[in-house]
């Protein structure tokens, strides 16, 4: 089923403050296997020049994906969440995320297009701190895969 | 950092995703698709099976330039080309993962090639970073 093409160029703007917290900063990096001392250890961090225990490169998936499910889960965008799949992903990283700051996420709709029967649709998010201070851009394209090719 | 050429080869790393981190990755991206988790639903939809996170595989990719001491990232891109299909047993699947030097950038950034391997083939593609040496 086709998307519904007037979703592009939609903005939603921030929902709620999502706070970074020094405890799911090292729960992400422990679950991604990541060892390095400046994401658990404050002073680690701030040897290297953080205020605060830092995130690793993809910790903002958190904010994105919950971006993400917000504009999919519009019952007029028309998409089939259980035939979703994540396509590509990008972030452009503007100052390092670290424990205490208090994340706003403003997401755009960039594109939806429609190729064999796929549909992709390209969302970004621009996550930045409450006083301002842009931290990263996420672009993310979801596929909705064909049903009719189920089983392949 | 210094003399970065292109074709240098970062650090691999090679690692077992099973079943269990799938789960404790779900919680900690707070990603409870159930793709990732429930093998009906994973087959309902044509799935072979459980699949990984696009988003955790992109991330133990991740790791080899952190491992190595990046400096600053820039930029880190990466397109989701092939599922990871995780079995139900204590082995997990294997991911292999690389990177390389791809570009030295005039404005002293350089470019990372990364690939990841599952079963002898890429799941990434143009799996890019751009990073700016310390």
């Amino acid at each position: 089923m086709a998307l519904d093409q007037s979703f592009v160029g939609r903005t939603y703007p921030p929902e709620s403050v999502y706070e970074v917290g020094r405890a799911k900063i090292r729960e992400f990096a422990e679950a991604i296997g990541d060892p390095r001392p400046e994401y658990v250890d404050a002073e680690a961090a701030r040897a290297l020049g953080y205020t605060d225990v830092v995130a690793p490169p993809t910790f903002t998936t958190i904010v994105n994906l919950a971006a993400i499910n917000r504009i999919v889960s519009d019952p007029d965008l028309g998409l089939d969440y259980s035939r979703m799949v994540h396509g590509d992903q990008s972030f452009a990283y503007h100052s390092p995320v670290v424990a205490g700051d208090r994340l706003l996420v403003t997401s755009t709709v960039e594109a939806i297009m429609s190729r064999a029967g796929n549909d992709f649709i390209t969302l970004r998010a621009d996550i930045a701190t409450e006083g301002g201070e842009p931290r990263v851009t996420a672009r993310a394209q979801l596929v909705v895969r064909d049903a009719e090719e189920a089983g392949e | 950092m210094s003399e970065l050429t292109v074709g240098d080869v970062l650090p691999p790393l090679s690692t077992h995703i099973t079943r269990a981190d799938l789960v404790r990755y779900a919680g900690a991206a707070l990603d409870f698709n159930p793709i990732h988790w429930n093998e009906a639903f994973a087959r309902g939809v044509g799935l072979p099976d459980v699949i990984a996170h696009g988003m955790l595989t992109m991330a133990l990719a991740g790791r080899v330039l952190t491992a190595w001491g990046l400096g600053e990232l820039v930029t880190y891109s990466a397109r989701f080309t092939r599922p990871v299909v995780v079995p139900n047993d204590d082995t997990g699947a294997l991911l292999e993962l690389t990177g390389k030097i791809g570009a030295v950038n005039d404005d002293g950034t350089v470019r990372v090639n990364l690939d990841a391997k599952f079963d002898g083939r890429s799941v990434l593609g143009k799996a890019i970073a751009i990073v700016r040496p310390a």
